[in-house]
């Protein structure tokens, strides 16, 4: 419980680090939303002045930061210039949207990672790994941006998905079976490249940690006691190689709301990613802040959340801590 | 021994592939400015051994492309006549390695124009801009990972060798830094600088800010090496003598991080080539006229793009060769690494 807080107090700091660091490089900002509206003959100097004003632009940098604070302890986080409206239910609504694309994607990868890490492992060195390690290795080296571009052009040219958005133009019309369906065809392209370009990584480090353990004393100590190779994988080698891979897992977790921002721009999915970039060229400051923010708080949860499930997993780690 | 050939190998097939891109001028037939307003969206033009009378050429040739009868962007091949490549023709000027004036190409046409990966909106050659783009992204990469292992060098050596509450204040930071998702930290100080500005500015603000993002990995690699190396004998020893902090850092502390950062810039040089490509990509880095593999790809964002002129894709595939090098590199490097500590174990062993 003492580690639970201790960790809570941490992050939360970070947290507290994270939106005042942003905050300070809004200070050194050459322009802001407004100086486009000067360009615009129809706006009087005026109205500029006015809304500077009525947005807090004229006061110093500390007591906006102060504002900004008890917006977010209203739940606002600020106010987005562009779209006029606070920015949190903004951002809700587009991280739903990169929870639906992230969450299916991680689960997805993690489900391909884990047996054929194992399966690798387990033939270490033989054909099998070979062509496993040499398989990653080839989608370890194509980009991010590589890979999504090629997907699409692959798509287009053959037609068999929608490219970009998350829904077709009749959607409202549809019955709710075929809304899931052709969300989920949608989703087809996107979840794709999320999990090409996370699964070699994974399949990687699964198969490390396992050969890691298969290689230890122990179980060679027991398999000379003729304990049979399925059981020592599974009843004595797995629990052994989580460790680092529950680490992992919070990792993945972690970068939910900002590992697929590439990928959403590429493929116009609605989510976090195309907002955030819509806001850096619009100098939507307050959006910008959010974003960063949002995600660096799942970045933390996430570490967190890992933390709590090695705690809970490791009993070295639980004496540990109590002997502090 | 095996470990020492793969590193050799991986480090032969780099340099020879930097070497095109810094020969680019050589290697590539045009200008990657020269516009040939007459041919938009070429597709690649075929090399071909055998003509239509099924004669075999020496050296290989390629047709010229027509417009289809009756269409408006289908081309296909005029097999009246074949345009033989020539080898070392003289073309545009450029300078070799940026100082040496120069005319001759690699390759060429004599007498028409060749587009071996095709030509993009305004007719410009793909495969110069590719070669041209790899100088600034390389650069761009190798620059920022220079500038990243400086200040991580800086960092991590005071942080270290001075302890106390100037190692808990950088630690703290590189822990904040290492918190904020990367690519949102990059856009992040992207969005606090200037939008437009000129082509040459706008490369080494993106350095400048790519070099910032990564400092704190590298930072707290070093800090640990130089913890570890300045409890050390022969550096107790030469501080007894009286050697001044600056002295013991540089002669005795900071040579001993060079292997962590070498290992550091071959992982982080591709990540910044990734980084700067992603930033052009979407319009936040190195402007157009100037190619940069970036904004190369970033006509495909364009449905039209997309769905008629497949080759605009090409360089993306292109490439792929540098990350694997630089890949094989870094696993060749780590393998050595731990070859060496094996074998300082086993000699800890027989001693």
């Amino acid at each position: 419980m003492r580690y639970l807080l201790r960790r809570l107090g941490h992050a939360s700091l970070l947290l507290a680090g994270v939106s005042a660091l942003t905050f300070l490089f809004t200070a050194m900002v050459p322009g802001t939303y407004f100086d486009e509206m000067r360009m615009n003959p129809q706006i009087s100097p005026e109205t500029i002045t006015a809304l500077r004003a009525q947005y807090g632009f004229d006061r110093p940098l500390p007591l906006r930061y102060v504002s900004w604070l008890s917006s977010l302890l209203h739940g606002e986080m600020g106010f987005s210039f562009a779209y006029n409206s606070p920015v949190a239910p903004l951002l809700l609504v587009r991280a739903r949207n990169t929870l639906l694309l992230t969450i299916t994607s991680t689960l997805l990868a993690w489900a391909i990672a884990l047996p054929l890490g194992i399966w690798g492992a387990e033939r270490k060195g033989r054909l099998p790994d070979r062509l496993l390690s040499w398989g990653t290795a080839i989608f370890l080296v194509i980009p991010d941006l590589a890979l999504a571009l090629g997907l699409l052009v692959l798509s287009v040219r053959s037609g068999w998905f929608p490219t970009g958005g998350m829904a077709s133009v009749d959607f409202e019309g549809l019955s709710p079976f075929n809304k899931l369906c052709d969300l989920a065809l949608h989703m087809i392209l996107p979840v794709t490249a999320l999990v090409l370009s996370s699964l070699p990584l994974l399949i990687r480090h699964v198969r490390a940690a396992v050969a890691d353990v298969l290689s230890a004393p122990f179980l060679l100590a027991a398999s000379g006691h003729g304990i049979p190779k399925r059981t020592l994988l599974y009843r004595y080698a797995l629990p052994a190689a989580a460790n680092p891979l529950i680490s992992l897992f919070g990792f993945s977790v972690g970068v939910l709301l900002s590992g697929s921002l590439l990928i959403e721009v590429v493929m116009s999915w609605p989510g976090l990613g195309p907002l955030l970039l819509e806001a850096i060229l619009a100098r939507d400051l307050y959006v910008v802040i959010g974003g960063i923010l949002f995600s660096t708080f799942f970045l933390v949860g996430g570490n967190l959340f890992a933390d709590m499930l090695l705690y809970w997993a490791d009993p070295r780690i639980r004496t540990e801590s109590h002997a502090r | 021994m095996k470990a020492q050939r793969a590193l050799a190998g991986w480090l032969l097939a780099l340099c020879a592939l930097h070497g095109i891109v810094v020969c680019a001028g050589f290697f590539a037939p045009y200008d990657p400015a020269e516009q040939d307003r007459k041919n938009p969206y070429l597709p690649p033009m075929r090399l071909h051994l055998v003509d239509r009378l099924d004669h075999l050429h020496a050296r290989p040739f390629v047709y010229s492309l027509k417009l289809r009868e009756g269409s408006l962007d289908q081309y296909e091949e005029d097999t009246g006549e074949p345009h033989l490549v020539e080898f070392f023709p003289v073309g545009a000027h450029y300078r070799l390695l940026g100082f040496l004036p120069c005319r001759r190409h690699f390759f060429g046409l004599e007498n028409a124009r060749l587009y071996l990966l095709g030509t993009d909106a305004y007719g410009r050659d793909q495969l110069s801009r590719l070669l041209f783009g790899g100088q600034v992204s390389l650069v761009a990469g190798l620059l920022g990972a220079g500038f990243t292992l400086l200040l991580g060098l800086c960092i991590g050596a005071v942080a270290g060798y001075f302890g106390g509450w100037r190692d808990s204040l950088l630690m703290r930071l590189s822990e904040l830094f290492m918190a904020l998702p990367w690519l949102y930290l990059l856009f992040a100080i992207r969005a606090f600088l200037p939008l437009a500005v000129s082509p040459l500015k706008a490369f080494f603000l993106i350095v400048t800010v790519i070099g910032i993002v990564g400092w704190a990995r590298p930072a707290r690699l070093v800090r640990g090496v130089v913890l570890s190396a300045k409890e050390r004998d022969f550096v107790r020893a030469a501080r007894g003598f009286g050697a001044t902090n600056g002295y013991l850092l540089r002669r005795h502390i900071l040579p001993e991080t060079s292997s962590v950062l070498l290992t550091q810039a071959v992982i982080l040089i591709p990540q910044y080539v990734l980084a700067e490509m992603t930033l052009s990509f979407l319009g936040l880095g190195v402007p157009e006229p100037v190619p940069s593999w970036g904004n190369l790809l970033s006509s495909l964002q364009q449905y039209s793009v997309l769905v008629s002129y497949w080759w605009m894709y090409l360089p993306a595939l292109a490439m792929v060769p540098f990350f694997l090098g630089y890949l094989g590199l870094a696993s060749s490097l780590q393998e050595r690494g731990a070859a060496y500590k094996m074998e300082s174990e086993n000699l800890g062993n027989l001693t």
